[in-house]
């Protein structure tokens, strides 16, 4: 009960304190213009002429490549970098509940500027008429995409006092566990491993689970994946915090 | 009321702590002193939680650090040294902010972010952005933070550090206001220090306890009665002893300490 006290406290400043500095407002633009240049002009969203939201949600995992780790280099390295860290951990509070708490601000702050590109759905259902199943099923993707990059960007935070280097290392991170998936590098795979290393390579990569919902389909595989790989970061955040040898 | 149980600290092959006990009551101002790199800051690391000590440990109010943290940290105020606080934040948000981690809420909340603003003095600056303070009220809001749930032990680590005259002395008499009825430990390289707030001093050189007495007595070991003399004879012999040859760097550090008084 305290607990959830807690992580909401730190929940509350975490998303304040985007809001606090031009920081949001910067990304949450650059967001919404990368991805609606993405969708119209490269992805030539009306010259397809069909109702679907394919290359608008197609974009989105390169897009969040650049931005996502840029909203989340600062979690823990700017904390670490001014001593502030140096407070929260003398709080009584426990480490899970700082790290859930920080977590979840950096991934509902992503979450708000996806939701801010609902015009695009209301444009596409005054030209046409998508199947609305198919699009909440690709926002609900995307969001769970985000929060697997989240969760990145932060273990890449908590190891250093440097935000840039916390930066480099979530894009290089998330870069690898996009093309690990990607058709290039499991057509490389393919030529001499056996199935199942396929399989394997392809699994833990981000894209096949991107893609399959994408489609409009739920599996609980999927989701699961999703979970799992947040989970997976925040414990290893929780490791390299409980090991760092000084603010 | 705290009890710090043979605390040690490597860093790799560093030893910086090497075993320190010591214990200290209610009512008791404890002044923990030594040269830079002595082994304070990370002391009072370990006794707050924050750094894990190598071996050791510190009971604060019968709760362990180790193995009861948070129950340990909730009877503990800290203010860090350099009086790390949220930049972007306003001064009452910050306040608020710890207040709700240190469990309060609603109207007892707010009452008492009002009255800790009054007590530390930072009715001027209360809705200023924590960056665009001066050093002595961004100190004053830190320790305003570390006083907020009013707690029965307080640790300081040189809360006067970079203060100009007055503001010292504002610190001071904040210090002297709540010796009474709480367990205070303030770290401090400058002697001055020790005469207005402590009733007891313990002198740390190279992560060991090299004397642990009241200012009087210290005093009293000194042909001249100064307490910068016992300081300085203590911290460099053990050095001169152990570090002969590796540290001539260090000691001219040491050198410098009791400059530190002019800047008073
Ligand atoms: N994170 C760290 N890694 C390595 N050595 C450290 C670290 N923190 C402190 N030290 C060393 O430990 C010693 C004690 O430092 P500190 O506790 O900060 O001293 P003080 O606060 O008394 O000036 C110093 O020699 C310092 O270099
Ligand atoms: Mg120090």
């Amino acid at each position: 009960m305290t607990s959830t006290r807690n992580t909401a406290t730190i929940f509350c400043r975490e998303f304040k304190s985007y809001f606090e500095s031009p920081v949001a407002y910067v990304f949450l633009v650059v967001f919404l213009l990368l991805t609606g240049f993405m969708t119209f002009s490269v992805g030539s969203f009306f010259e397809r002429s069909t109702a679907d939201l394919g290359p608008f949600f197609f974009w989105h995992p390169w897009v969040y490549l650049l931005l996502v780790p840029a909203a989340c280099m600062g979690l823990w390295a700017e904390e670490r970098r001014t001593g502030t860290l140096e407070l929260l951990l003398t709080m009584p509070i426990t480490m899970t509940e700082a790290i859930i708490g920080k977590f979840l601000a950096a991934w509902a702050f992503i979450s708000l500027a996806i939701i801010l590109t609902f015009p695009i759905v209301v444009t596409t259902c005054h030209l046409g008429n998508p199947d609305l199943g198919v699009v909440f099923c690709g926002y609900l993707g995307s969001i769970l995409l985000a929060g697997s990059y989240v969760a990145t960007g932060m273990l890449t935070s908590s190891m250093t006092r440097s935000q840039v280097i916390g930066f480099v290392l979530a894009l290089v991170l998330c870069l690898l566990m996009l093309l690990a998936g990607w058709e290039p590098v499991t057509g490389y795979f393919v030529k001499w491993a056996p199935a199942w290393v396929v399989n394997a390579v392809e699994s833990v990569s981000f894209m096949p689970h991107y893609s399959s919902m994408q489609r409009g389909v739920i599996d609980l595989r999927d989701i699961g994946y999703y979970l799992s790989v947040i989970g997976l970061m925040l414990c290893a955040t929780h490791v390299v915090l409980d090991n760092r040898k000084s603010a | 009321m705290l009890e710090v149980k043979n605390l040690k600290k490597h860093f790799g092959h560093i030893e910086a702590v090497k075993g320190i006990s010591f214990t200290v009551e209610k009512g008791e101002v404890l002044g923990f002193l030594g040269p830079n790199g002595a082994g304070k800051s990370t002391t009072m690391r370990m006794i707050t939680g924050f750094l894990p000590p190598t071996s050791g440990t510190a009971i604060v109010c019968g709760h362990d650090v180790q193995k009861d943290p948070v129950s340990a940290k909730r009877a503990m105020g800290y203010l860090p040294e350099n009086a790390p606080a949220y930049d972007s934040m306003m001064v009452t948000d910050f306040l608020r902010f710890a207040a709700r981690l240190r469990g309060m809420s609603g109207v007892a909340l707010e009452d008492k972010v009002e009255a800790t603003i009054h007590k530390c003095h930072l009715l001027k600056v209360r809705n200023q952005s924590i960056h665009t303070l001066s050093k002595g009220y961004r100190q004053r809001t830190c320790f305003a933070q570390a006083i907020i749930h009013d707690p029965p032990v307080l640790i300081m680590d040189e809360p006067t550090d970079g203060l100009d005259p007055n503001q010292k002395h504002v610190v001071r008499s904040m210090i002297n206001d709540m010796a009474a009825e709480k367990v205070i430990i303030v770290s401090t390289h400058i002697l001055e220090e020790v005469e207005a707030v402590c009733s007891r001093a313990v002198i740390i050189a190279n992560g060991k306890i090299v004397t642990n007495s009241t200012p009087d007595e210290l005093k009293s070991q000194s042909k001249n009665g100064r307490l910068d003399e016992v300081f300085r004879r203590l911290t460099l012999d053990d050095e001169d002893d152990a570090y002969k040859p590796a540290s001539a760097g260090e000691k001219d550090a040491h050198k410098l300490s009791p400059a530190h008084k002019e800047d008073m």
